[in-house]
C-alpha cells in the first residue's frame, strides 16, 4: 500500500514503544513492510471472505435469498471457503512468523530478492484461483472453480484454480525457507543457545506443513492439473481425496500453531505476568509436529474403498493428538493466572477479574481460547469414528469448524494485530473503543451461529446446501433433540450477521490506524518477558528438529504406506473418473 | 525439567481422559458392533455401470429371510432409485445399501439415522442397517456437494409393514418364514 504513503503525515521523531524503545518498525523497516503486505492481502480476504459468509448464511437459513440464486451459492461458498482458509490464513501466518522469527532471534532476513519472490508467488496464486472462482459468477471470465475448498476430483475446475492454489503452498515453502536462513545464520553465531521459543515454534510448524503438503502437492501438480489440462484423461477420485486429507488435517494445525504461538507467548505478557513453561510450550510443538500427519483418515472415516483397520489407527492417533491442546490449556491458563495475580487479583476464581477485558488483544485471544476449548469437545465427537456416523456431513461439522478455524485461529489473528500492527506500522492502535468491543461481539455472534449449526448437524441437516430445509420432490424431515429447526434457522442468521458487525469493526481499526501519524510513542511493547520455568530446566533434545522430523516421516509413512500402496495396486489413475466440469453458466445478479 | 504438581496431575487426567475416549469407540466397534464402511464393496468402473450385473438395473432385491440388498447409482442430482419414486422396504428387516456413483462424489445419508457414507466414484459403499419395526418414511439427502443442482438431490426411503411389502418383478408376498422372524421381535 505504498501509494497512500505520499498523503499520510510522518512525525519527526522515531516510532517508539512504551519502554522508549525503538519500535519494530524502526529496527527492522523492510521485514515491517513485507509484514504490513500480508496483512493487507489477509484483510482483504477476510473482508471478501466475510462478506461471502454471511451472504451464504442468510441465503442457506433461508432468512434472505434476494442476494443470489441457489446455484451461485456454490460460488459464494467456495469463494468463501477459500479466501478464508487458504489465502486469509496463509498470507496472516506469513506475516506472523516473519515478525515471531524475526524478533525472537533478533536478526533480519538473509535475503530480500527471496522474501519478494515468495510473497509474489503467493499473491500471483491468489489472483488467479480469485479470478476462476469469481468467473462462477459472470460468463465474462471464461473460468469456473465451483469446486468448494475441497475440490474433489471428479468435478473438475478450471486449471488457473489449481495452478493459483499450487503457486500459494509453493510460496509458502519458500518463506520456510526464509526462516530457516535466517535461523541458521544465527545458529552460527550462537552455536550453544538454545532456540528462541517463537522462532522454535515457527521452524517447528514450518516442518510440520513441509510434510502436509506434500500431500495435496501431489494431488494438484501430478494430477489435478494435468488432467484438468487434457494431459491425462482419468484420475482416481479415491486417491486424490486421501491425498487431499493427507494434508487437509495437519494445514488445521498449520492454522492453530500460530494461535498457540500467540497464546503462549504473547498472551502472558498481556495477561500482566510471563509464561508458565517453556518447556512445556516445546514438547506441544514437538508433538504436533509428530501427530498432525497420521490422523487424515478421520475425515475419511465413511469413505468406502479404504479397510476399516487404518481408519481405527488414525483415531487414537487423532484421540492422542488432543494432549498437546490439554496441556497448552493448562498452561494457557496458569499463565494468565501468574499474570492476574501480579495485577493484584486474588481469589480461586477472582483472579479472572483482574484481567485486562478492556485491551482487546487480550480479551481477543483468551475469548478465543475459550472457544477453541469448546471446539475441541465438538472434534472429538468428529474424530470418534463410530460416533461420526451421526454427524458426518452434517452442519456439525462446520459449525465445528467455525470454532476452531473461524474463531481459534481468526478471532487470535485478528486480537494480536491490535498488537502487531502498530509495532509493523509505528502507528498507534485506532478506534481503541470499537476495538475494545469487537472480540466480544465476535463472541456471542459465534456463540449463537455454531451453536445452533450443532444443533442442526444432530439433527441431520447437511452442510455444503443451498436449501436445506426445502427439498423439492422428497419429503425431508428433521427431528431437532435442542430446540426448533426454525429456531436454529434465525439464530444462524443473526449469528452470522453480527459477525459480519465485527469483521467491518475490525477493518475499520485497521483503517484507522493505518491513517494515524506514524512516529513516536505507539502505545504497545513488543518485549516478551521470559518464561517462569525457562529453557533451561528442560531437555536439549527438544530443540532437535531433525530428529523429530525423522520420526514425523516414518509416522506418516506407517500410517500412509499400505493404504496408499493399496490404493495404487490397480494403477495409479483407476478406477479412473474423466472430469466433470463446472460450468453453471450463471449471471451476476446485479 | 521441573514439571509442576497440578501439571502432573491434569496430564494425568488428560491421558486418562484420551483412554476413555478410546476405550469408547472400541466398545462401539467391538461390543456393540458398529462397523465401518470400509473396502468389502469393492469397486467398479464408474464408465461402465450401464454393463454392471446390479448396478445396470439398481433396486431392491431380496437376499436371506429378512434380508435385503440395495442398489443405488448416484448421479448428479437423483439417486436411483430413491429419487421420484420412495425405496420401499419391509419394516422391521436388515438391509445392505450398495451405493456407488456413476459421476461425481455424492453422499448418502437416511436422515436421523446412522446410514451415512460418501459415494465415491469407482468405488461401492456398502452399508448394512437394521430398520425398526415400526414403519416410518426417512428422508435420504445428498450431504456431498455434487454440483449446482446439489440441493436438489434428495429421495425417500419407505418402510411397510412386512405384509404390504412386495418386490417388483419378484415373489409378491415375502414368504412366511421371514415374517415370523420379522414378528420374532429383537434382531
Amino acid at each position: 500500500m505504498a501509494f497512500a504513503d505520499e498523503f499520510r503525515t510522518t512525525r519527526e521523531e522515531a516510532a517508539t514503544d512504551t519502554a522508549g524503545e525503538a519500535a519494530f518498525v524502526e529496527r527492522y523497516p523492510f521485514e515491517s513492510r513485507w509484514i504490513r503486505y500480508c496483512f493487507a492481502v489477509a484483510f482483504a480476504a477476510l473482508a471478501g471472505g466475510g462478506l461471502f459468509g454471511v451472504v451464504q448464511a442468510l441465503h442457506r437459513t433461508g432468512i434472505y435469498r434476494g442476494l443470489i440464486s441457489s446455484a451461485d451459492y456454490y460460488t459464494v461458498l467456495t469463494a468463501h471457503g477459500v479466501l478464508m482458509v487458504l489465502v486469509f490464513t496463509t498470507f496472516f501466518i506469513a506475516g506472523l512468523f516473519l515478525w515471531a522469527n524475526t524478533s525472537s532471534l533478533d536478526r533480519g532476513v538473509p535475503s530480500e530478492g527471496v522474501t519478494k519472490l515468495w510473497f509474489g508467488l503467493m499473491f500471483v496464486g491468489t489472483l488467479l484461483a480469485a479470478t476462476a472462482i469469481l468467473g462462477g459468477f459472470t460468463d465474462l471470465i471464461p473460468a469456473s472453480a465451483d469446486v468448494l475448498f475441497t475440490f474433489y476430483a471428479p468435478l473438475q475446475a478450471h486449471p488457473i484454480f489449481y495452478i493459483g492454489a499450487a503457486l500459494i503452498v509453493v510460496g509458502s515453502w519458500i518463506a520456510g525457507a526464509n526462516y530457516f536462513r535466517t535461523f541458521f545464520a544465527w545458529r552460527k553465531d550462537h552455536p550453544d543457545e538454545r532456540i528462541p521459543l517463537q522462532s522454535f515454534m515457527v521452524l517447528v510448524t514450518m516442518l510440520m506443513w513441509y510434510i502436509a503438503t506434500l500431500g495435496v502437492a501431489t494431488e494438484v501438480v501430478v494430477f489435478l492439473i494435468p488432467w484438468s489440462l487434457g494431459f491425462i484423461d482419468t484420475v482416481d477420485p479415491l486417491l486424490t481425496r486421501t491425498l487431499f486429507w493427507f494434508f487437509g488435517h495437519p494445514v488445521v494445525y498449520f492454522w492453530l500453531m500460530p494461535a498457540y504461538l500467540v497464546w503462549y507467548t504473547i498472551l502472558p505478557k498481556l495477561s500482566g505476568g510471563q509464561l508458565f513453561s517453556d518447556g512445556l510450550a516445546r514438547i506441544v510443538f514437538v508433538l504436533f509436529l509428530l501427530l498432525s500427519t497420521p490422523v487424515g483418515f478421520h475425515h475419511q472415516y465413511v469413505d468406502p474403498g479404504i479397510p476399516e483397520g487404518f481408519k481405527f489407527v488414525a483415531m487414537t492417533n487423532t484421540m492422542f493428538l488432543l494432549l498437546p491442546s490439554l496441556l497448552t490449556a493448562f498452561t494457557v491458563v496458569a499463565s494468565m493466572e501468574h499474570g492476574a495475580r501480579q495485577r493484584g487479583g486474588s481469589g480461586y476464581v477472582g483472579w479472572l477479574r483482574a484481567l485486562p477485558w478492556g485491551n482487546p488483544a487480550f480479551s481477543g485471544s483468551a475469548l478465543a481460547g475459550l472457544m477453541f476449548a469448546a471446539g475441541g469437545f465438538s472434534g472429538m465427537i468428529n474424530a470418534g469414528m463410530n460416533i461420526n456416523y451421526l454427524i458426518h456431513n452434517t452442519l456439525w461439522v462446520p459449525g465445528h469448524f467455525h470454532l476452531t478455524v473461524g474463531t481459534a485461529f481468526a478471532l487470535t489473528a485478528m486480537a494480536i494485530s491490535y498488537w502487531l500492527v502498530p509495532q509493523v506500522t509505528g502507528r498507534r492502535l485506532g478506534l481503541r473503543s470499537v476495538a475494545a468491543v469487537q472480540p466480544y461481539t465476535w463472541f456471542i455472534g459465534m456463540l449463537l451461529m455454531s451453536n445452533a449449526m450443532h444443533r442442526a448437524g444432530l439433527a441431520g441437516v447437511p452442510r455444503r446446501t443451498a436449501e436445506p430445509y426445502q427439498y423439492q420432490g422428497a419429503e425431508i424431515v428433521y427431528e431437532s433433540a435442542f430446540g426448533s429447526i426454525s429456531g436454529i434457522r434465525v439464530q444462524i442468521a443473526v449469528g452470522s450477521v453480527l459477525l459480519f458487525v465485527a469483521l467491518l469493526m475490525f477493518l475499520a481499526v485497521m483503517w484507522d490506524t493505518y491513517m494515524n501519524t506514524r512516529g513516536g510513542d505507539i502505545g504497545v511493547s513488543g518485549e516478551i518477558p521470559p518464561a517462569l520455568s525457562g529453557p533451561e530446566h528442560s531437555p536439549k533434545v527438544l530443540d532437535n528438529l531433525w530428529l523429530w522430523t525423522a520420526i514425523a516421516v516414518v509416522l506418516v509413512v506407517l500410517a500412509y504406506g499400505l493404504p496408499l500402496s493399496a490404493m495404487l495396486q490397480d494403477g495409479v489413475l483407476s478406477p479412473g473418473s474423466p472430469g466433470f466440469p463446472v460450468s453453471l453458466g450463471s449471471l451476476w445478479p446485479f | 525439567m521441573e514439571i509442576h504438581r497440578f501439571e502432573k496431575v491434569w496430564v494425568g487426567a488428560s491421558v486418562l481422559l484420551i483412554v476413555g475416549f478410546i476405550a469408547t469407540i472400541t466398545y462401539g466397534a467391538v461390543g456393540a458392533g458398529v462397523t465401518m464402511v470400509n473396502d468389502s464393496g469393492g469397486t467398479v468402473d464408474p464408465t461402465t455401470l450401464n454393463q454392471h450385473p446390479e448396478f445396470s438395473d439398481p433396486g431392491v432385491r431380496q437376499v436371506g429371510e429378512d434380508h435385503y440388498a440395495v442398489y443405488i447409482v448416484a448421479q448428479q442430482f437423483i439417486f436411483n432409485p430413491g429419487t421420484g419414486t420412495p425405496i420401499e422396504l419391509p419394516a422391521g428387516s436388515t438391509v445392505t445399501f450398495y451405493v456407488t456413483s456413476s459421476d461425481v462424489v455424492h453422499g448418502f445419508n437416511v436422515v436421523g439415522t446412522n446410514v451415512n457414507t460418501m459415494v465415491i466414484p469407482g468405488q461401492v459403499a456398502k452399508v448394512t442397517a437394521e430398520f425398526p419395526a415400526e414403519p416410518k418414511n426417512y428422508g435420504i439427502v445428498c450431504h456431498e456437494y455434487c454440483g449446482s443442482g446439489h440441493h436438489e438431490m434428495a429421495g425417500n426411503l419407505r418402510t411397510v409393514p412386512p405384509a404390504e411389502f412386495s418386490l417388483d418383478g419378484a415373489s409378491a408376498v415375502p414368504d412366511v418364514d421371514g415374517r415370523a422372524d420379522i414378528d420374532g421381535g429383537e434382531r
